[in-house]
């Protein structure tokens, strides 16, 4: 496959969206709403339950499945209030010493007016900023479209997995198409040059592990299932200030 | 801001001249900062105007009072007593051989006599030594791919190190697509940086100006103790054009400036640029002075 053809299957009808993920990883889920500030952006699901008999707090981006759950998510385009509802969680996991799973599937933070009147950037900043720090352990798998800042936001973890057919990149291939070469037939080419693949990404160092995506059987979520909780069990060995320190090197890296 | 005060600027060496070798790279003189022409045409209003009294103006239109970008070094000369730049040796490449993008870094070195779009060092404001980056529009309009992410990133661990302040004037319109994915990870460099920097106790002012938008907006821009912002700057997470095409319809006047921002809660003050320096001298000598 080429990357455009990637590209066209990360977002394709059909792919497994965030709430099937946890339905099939995570056991006792209960949903946890709001950021206690503005309101709850049902574009982020988030809680807790348990990975392999452990608790654990997740948190996804969800596009929806059918056209009525895609607005009620709003594409998985998400606000402010969702990342801060996402660091809200994020720090109640980390006082109960908790691992954190992300799940990340957005072409990207939502563009508009309240976005920007509550500060889309300020909230995605001290969300990369809060997880970076995070003494807890934490795993993001882009499991569609890891859609730049965005995606980022949830996104600063100590590994972050994708599955084969995902993307992962500063712009989407339309938008660099459009603003370096004014010629949005280019998107195919801008694909390409982007590096967006999952594979491009593991030899960038971007991502630690590429999962195979199996048709989405239930011997793939079941395989994932069992390396994120083996995962979360040997990072959770470690002192929280050790992990910090080699998640910085993660990033200090690039 | 006459030239011979500039010069003093650009050649004035702080007291403790840094150990090791960062900074021996030659300082630049003052005259590349200084476009060598007597007047100039205002990009607002079109006025022309001597180009002196636009420098003893800080570059403000005298007619309009429009503010113009300024380089880098202009600004840190503008807002700084002394300078000692750091780090000047860090460049970089093509990465993803990114089509034309190598030609591109070589016509602007050629042309900004920069490396890429930051300077960085250490400097006196108001007699408080503090750590200092600066962003600059003629480089790609400040767009962070690995060299500023590096260099910013590297002057935030030297001041965690040296326990200086950090004063940071961001000016990016966001992250460099042409370094793909390894641009979008600087966000997260960067703001692991500024977290260490934080919790060593350490203050971190940044100020942002006209634009300050996209992945830096995202990041180190909005992770700061006090966020100041110059008069009428441009921020936001997406430009305003990609606002309009989302939501197809006129943004309101005055959205996403400074003014609005601090309306909307997101920018402590507002500052006009004659008086910067002069407030971040009593920001930084209100929190790190010693008593
Ligand atoms: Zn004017």
């Amino acid at each position: 496959m080429n990357a455009y053809d990637i590209v066209l299957k990360s977002r394709e009808k059909g792919r497994p969206t965030a709430a099937k993920y946890i339905k099939k990883l995570i056991d006792g889920f209960i949903e946890l709403h709001g950021d206690r500030r503005f309101s709850d952006d049902a574009a982020i699901i988030a809680g807790v339950g348990y990975l392999g008999g452990k608790p654990v707090t997740v948190i996804g981006i969800e596009k929806g499945e059918d056209t009525n759950s895609k607005i009620e998510h709003n594409f998985g385009c998400a606000h402010p209030e969702g990342y801060r509802k996402a660091v809200r969680l994020m720090k109640e996991a980390e006082k109960f010493h908790r691992p954190v799973l992300c799940l990340v599937d957005t072409s990207g933070a939502y563009c508009g007016i309240g976005a920007e009147e509550r500060g889309q950037s300020e909230a995605i900043a001290m969300s990369i900023l809060d997880m970076i720090r995070l003494k807890t352990p934490t795993l993001t798998v882009i499991i569609g479209e890891g859609g730049s800042g965005g995606a980022l936001g949830l996104s600063a973890a100590d590994e972050v997995w994708i599955t084969e057919a995902s993307t992962y990149s500063v712009i989407s291939p339309e938008g660099c198409a459009s603003i370096l070469w004014k010629d949005s037939a280019k998107v195919a080419q801008a694909s390409e040059c982007l590096k967006l693949t999952a594979q491009d990404l593991l030899s960038l160092h971007a991502v630690e592990r590429v999962i195979e995506e199996k048709g989405f059987s239930d011997e793939f979520f079941d395989g994932l299932k069992a390396d994120a909780a083996q995962f979360f069990a040997e990072k959770s060995k470690i002192p929280a200030d050790e992990l910090v320190e080699a998640r910085y090197k993660r990033f200090r890296k690039f | 801001m006459n030239f011979e005060d500039l010069k003093k600027f650009f050649f004035k060496k702080p007291k403790n001249a840094l150990e090791g070798t960062e900074d021996s790279a030659p300082q630049k003189p003052a005259e590349a900062a200084i476009p060598d022409k007597l007047a100039e045409k205002c990009e607002k209003c079109g006025k022309i105007i001597l180009s002196d009294e636009m420098r003893e103006n800080f570059g403000v239109c005298p007619k309009c009072g429009h503010y113009k970008k300024l380089s880098a070094r202009e600004r840190i000369a503008m807002c700084t007593d002394t300078f000692c730049e750091l780090f000047s040796e860090e460049t970089g490449g093509n990465i993803l051989d990114f089509p034309g993008y190598g030609e591109k870094l070589e016509s602007l070195r050629e042309k900004t006599g920069e490396q890429d779009g930051a300077v960085c060092g250490e400097a006196e404001i108001g007699g408080v030594k503090c750590a200092v980056f600066s962003m600059d529009y003629r480089f790609m309009m400040g767009s962070m791919g690995h060299t500023v992410g590096e260099k910013i990133t590297k002057t935030f661990e030297y001041a965690t190190e040296k326990r200086l302040p950090v004063v940071g004037f961001v000016l990016s319109g966001g992250a460099r697509m042409q370094e793909g994915i390894v641009s979008l990870m600087q966000m997260a460099k960067t703001s692991a940086a500024v977290a260490k920097h934080s919790e060593a106790g350490l203050l971190y002012i940044s100020v942002l100006t006209d634009p300050t938008t996209g992945g830096v907006s995202a990041s180190f821009a909005f992770e700061s103790d006090i966020i100041m912002a110059e008069k009428g700057a441009l921020i936001g997470f997406a430009g305003p054009r990609v606002i309009e095409q989302t939501i197809r319809q006129k943004l309101p006047e005055g959205f996403q400036r400074s003014e609005f921002l601090q309306k909307k809660g997101f920018v402590d003050l507002i500052v006009e640029r004659r008086e910067m320096k002069e407030k971040l001298a009593a920001l930084l000598k209100l929190h790190c002075a010693e008593a």
